[in-house]
């Protein structure tokens, strides 16, 4: 419980410590925030009044607030769930323009992220199982699929997929044409299926390698380890030697690391969605900083980062639950 | 040490092999190739406690491995024939085993008790998982209330604490994981057991307690037991016969009292003079390398 | 996510029988920054391998397998076209070519749709981007040895500070930070590029140097070091980084494939080095130019191709550190390798001699 508990209080530290710093970066330069970024977006084109009040607020504007109150304020602002007006779709909240993209990220990276872990910790395992044998050679090819960038492999699979040979579409999360709006019918759940295919294919294909290699390299350490001696030993079958006593051993760093790598799997996906145009929250990102959008951006930062939390500490959960030493030891 | 053995080490044995080796040689596949078992030939005899000698690195362990068919890649058995004697009259070629058959042999017949059962057991289950699914293995008939009941009744038998089978091997301490790993050895009720130095990492007074406590199941179970470690006053004082080992073959093998008063060959004599005793003159051991063990 | 229980639980106890597998983790692909693999940095005795242990650990350099031979070649090869290729391309701000052409007679990789050579921003590209790359990884492995190796050595509040700091910038998820920092700078040249990359990618590696460096403090070596009476910084110099050599060129290797990709993606949004051609600046191009629509292969796949082969490259090159310092990973397949072998010549040899009587 304890164990928990430490994780717990460390999650919570770090939001804060997203939210600070999201509180902090636009004043490091000199000079009065708002102001700066006032300018910077009459660079861009006509400032409106009320685009100047968002901003304000944002950045508080008055100058003769100190440096702490306007720290308390804008904690209170995000604690009460109060991100800010967006300027790019004024006037709609930030809190509404990103539930509405939050399913679709949650959606498409988060099965295609468990889809890719769980295919390449199988996969791993079993090449490890099997080592000395000719499935070691697949592993260094797997490299090579891995240095490929996110977005440029989502570029050449539509190019081939879709540009080239039309077997899918090139982009967006429905058909705009069809559909006014997502709806719950079969027809849209089955569009969303056809048109989240090539992004989550993308997503697979540059992560699996990363959780192949790991898996794979923990299992030739594991299967030298006593234990699996003793379990051949016992005559247990193989399979169960397999699962219970190598896989189960085995998998633990890559679930421990499973945070890490998510955050890689992010970081291509606000491209990835850049490419498809998918109405995710990366490509919402990418909307708002061209914009000049300070506060979707920052919402968006900060639900990110929620996010990533919240898959770690899932993460946390199941590491606890399979490792009994965790939960004695804290 | 005792000074004295008494003839009681040789109750309970019947001059009947349960196990016969000949001419086994096992290398490893390394550059260059390192034969760590030349040529050995030994039988064991059913309830026996054949004891075996020698430093680390002359094949003991590499042998024992090899009766059970538990070599790991570099190592490869290239000759020798081990058959194995079974209560039942049938003899069973062990290196004819294969797959389900090689199994279902193991720890039901042979079962091993591992050096330094720190990592022996899997972490991440419990106790009772790893005492269960030998018997869901081998015994597919048991009920779950049966296997419960007989995992209970080994860790009584061992002295294990029968409410310690829902934890885990690190909150367990060295000796106890070492008795879990001999219950887990008695559970088919084999005809050998094989120890691999099962005392070497734990404290003086426990390895007395659990030695004491195999001597007893040996006496209560009637298995042969081959008794591997490099202490070999401790053979001397628990086995039947010893046979001495070194650099892959056996250079002396005779009953416990055969080797005390007369060991033959001269590394047996050394190996016995290499042990200070608790009795005799101090300083006696390091000046002239006198011991009370030792060939008069 | 790796903690501090966890990283305790891969050092296991060690056993009456001597100082065994001191567990320290490796990284050998992208993803693996994050993945802790367990590593034996000196090898136990065991039943089946004759070979004693070692005190101090010592790394044999690289065999020459065919896994590091192609790694080397690849990464040289990039590296020649982003240092020498310049020199013998067009000028790669010269927009007087005729647009859009496909690969062929003047230019060998076909021009964009501004009328710039491909083949020229490729090579200035490749430089630049390599440029950038090195300069973040140098930075980044430059903070993770001082967050790592002096938290995993010094423990107490140290450690726990320096942890902490680890910890929060590992779970902050880099890109939409580095997004949001750079939307806030006034200039973005490649060196503000690179040190944003710096300072955002560091974490992986720290955790990793400090588990090393955690399960180093206790060796004997190190304990004598200490009684003798050698100052810390000393010690960490002298005793420590030389173990941790293949390690740390690992991570190095890493993070400057790390910071190619992360400043090719920030490009590619437009965030990137303003004014510069990197390889990131050039898809950004390709996709603002209707590359795809109008099947300009020779525009976009270049690019990416540099990118992934120098990625795979030095991935290739991790793969053999990683099996200096991981021994098992070579040995048991290389054993069951030999060990069929062997049986083979046997019973080739038992069959012979049959057909000879």
């Amino acid at each position: 419980m304890k164990y928990y508990t430490r994780r717990i209080v460390f999650y919570v530290l770090t939001l804060w410590v997203a939210i600070s710093l999201n509180f902090l970066l636009p004043r490091l330069s000199p000079g009065d925030p708002a102001q700066i970024m006032i300018d910077k977006m009459s660079r861009g084109g006509e400032v409106t009044p009320e685009q100047i009040a968002t901003i304000q607020r944002l950045f508080g504007g008055d100058s003769d607030q100190s440096l702490w109150d306007a720290y308390v304020q804008y904690l209170n602002q995000v604690i009460h769930w109060d991100l800010g007006t967006s300027v790019t779709k004024f006037p709609a909240p930030v809190t509404e323009l990103i539930s509405q993209a939050l399913p679709w990220t949650i959606g498409l990276v988060g099965l295609a992220t468990v889809i890719s872990f769980l295919v390449g910790v199988g996969a791993g395992a079993i090449i490890g199982w099997r080592r000395g044998t000719w499935v070691d050679h697949i592993v260094p090819s797997t490299t090579l699929i891995q240095s490929l960038p996110y977005f440029w492999l989502a570029l050449l699979l539509i190019y081939l997929l879709a540009v080239q040979n039309p077997v899918f579409p090139v982009g967006n999360g429905y058909d705009i044409r069809e559909f006014g709006g997502p709806e719950w019918s079969w027809a849209f759940v089955g569009d969303v299926i056809y048109h989240g295919t090539l992004p989550a294919l993308t997503i697979v294909i540059s992560s699996v390698g990363g959780w192949l290699l790991g898996m794979r390299n923990m299992m030739v350490s594991t299967m030298s380890e006593d234990y699996i001696v003793t379990a051949e030993a016992k005559g247990l079958r193989k399979s169960r030697i397999l699962m219970t006593y190598a896989t189960r051993n085995a998998a633990l760093p890559s679930i421990s690391g499973f945070g890490i790598t998510l955050a890689f799997v992010v970081a291509g996906s606000i491209v990835m969605e850049q490419v498809f145009s998918y109405p995710g929250l990366g490509k919402l990102m990418i909307t708002a900083v061209r914009g000049n959008d300070y506060a979707l951006m920052q919402g968006l930062f900060l639900v990110i980062t929620l996010t990533v939390l919240a898959a770690n500490f899932i993460m946390d959960i199941v590491y606890g639950f399979i490792d009994p030493r965790t939960r004695s030891n804290a | 040490m005792s000074a004295e053995l008494t003839s009681d080490q040789t109750v309970g044995v019947t001059p009947e092999p349960v196990l016969t080796a000949r001419n086994v040689s096992i290398e490893y596949e390394v550059d260059p190739v390192v034969k760590a078992v030349k040529d050995v030939s030994l039988t064991l005899n059913r309830g026996e406690i054949l004891g075996l000698a020698g430093e680390s690195g002359c094949g003991k362990t590499t042998l024992a491995y090899g009766l059970n068919r538990l070599l790991k890649a570099p190592a490869l058995m290239t000759s020798g024939e081990i058959v194995f004697h079974d209560r039942s009259g049938e003899d069973v070629d062990v290196r004819a085993l294969d797959g389900d058959g090689l199994r279902a042999f193991r720890w039901d017949k042979i079962s091993m008790v591992f050096q330094g059962a720190m990592n022996s057991l899997n972490p991440v289950i419990s106790i009772r998982a790893q005492l269960h699914d030998v018997l869901t293995t081998h015994r597919p008939g048991m009920s779950k209330d049966e296997k419960e009941a007989r995992s209970v009744e080994l860790l009584t038998l061992v002295g294990v604490d029968p409410s310690r089978i829902n934890s885990y091997a690190h909150e367990l301490s060295g000796g106890m994981r070492q008795r879990v790993m001999i219950a887990m050895a008695l559970a088919l009720e084999p005809q050998i057991m094989i120890m691999d130095e099962p005392t070497t990492a734990l404290d003086v007074v426990v390895q007395r307690g659990i030695i004491r406590e195999i001597m007893r199941l040996r006496e209560q179970f009637n298995f042969a037991v081959v008794f591997i470690t490099h202490d070999l006053p401790m053979l001397l004082e628990i086995s039947d016969r010893i046979a001495v080992m070194l650099q892959g073959e056996i250079v002396e093998m005779g009953t416990a009292q055969e080797i005390y008063r007369n060991a033959q060959h001269p590394y047996t004599r050394k190996l016995l003079s290499s042990f200070p005793s608790l009795t005799g003159t101090r300083g006696d051991f390091v000046r002239r390398g006198d011991s009370t063990e030792g060939a008069a | 996510m790796p903690e501090d229980i966890r990283t305790e639980l891969t050092v296991p106890e060690t056993a009456a029988s001597g100082d065994t597998v001191p567990e320290v983790p490796t990284a050998s692909a992208r993803e693996a920054v994050g993945v802790a693999r367990t590593v034996e940095v000196a090898s136990s005795p065991s039943p089946t391998s004759p070979t004693p242990p070692r005190a101090v650990p010592r790394f044999a350099l690289p065999r020459f397998s065919g896994k590091l031979v192609v790694g080397l070649v690849l990464v040289i090869g990039v590296v020649l076209l982003g240092l020498v290729g310049p020199f013998f391309t067009q000028d790669p701000a010269n927009t007087e070519n005729p647009a859009m052409l496909p690969p062929g007679g003047d230019h060998l990789l076909g021009t964009t749709a501004l009328g710039y050579d491909v083949l020229a921003q490729l090579a200035i590209g490749t430089r630049a981007s390599l440029w950038v790359g090195l300069l973040a990884g140098s930075i980044a492995v430059v903070l993770s040895l001082v967050f790592g190796i002096v938290a995993g050595y010094r423990a107490g509040m140290t450690d726990e500070v320096l942890s902490f700091v680890t910890n929060v910038m590992l779970v902050i998820p880099g890109l939409p930070l580095v997004i949001v920092i750079s939307a806030f700078l006034e200039v973005r040249s490649m060196l503000v590029v690179a040190v944003v990359l710096g300072l955002t990618s560091w974490s992986g590696s720290a955790v990793i140097l400090r588990m090393q460096a955690k399960s180093l403090r206790n060796r004997d070596y190190v304990s004598a070091a200490r009684v003798a009476g050698e100052k810390a910084p000393r010690i960490i110099a002298v005793e420590i980084l030389p173990n941790l050599l293949p390690l740390l060129t690992a991570q190095f290797l890493f993070g400057v494939i790390l910071a190619i990709l992360a400043e090719a993606g920030l490009s590619y949004l437009g965030l990137g080095p303003s004014g510069s051609v990197t390889l990131g600046t050039m898809l950004n191009e390709a996709q603002a130019g209707s590359a795809l629509s109008r099947g300009a292969w020779w525009w976009f796949i270049p690019p990416g191709l540099v990118i992934a082969l120098f990625g795979c490259g030095l991935s290739l090159i991790n793969f053999t550190i990683d099996e200096i310092i991981n021994p098992k990973l070579r040995i048991a397949p290389a054993a069951q390798r030999n060990v069929r072998k062997a049986r083979r010549e046997r019973d080739a040899q038992r069959s012979t001699e049959e057909a000879a009587a």
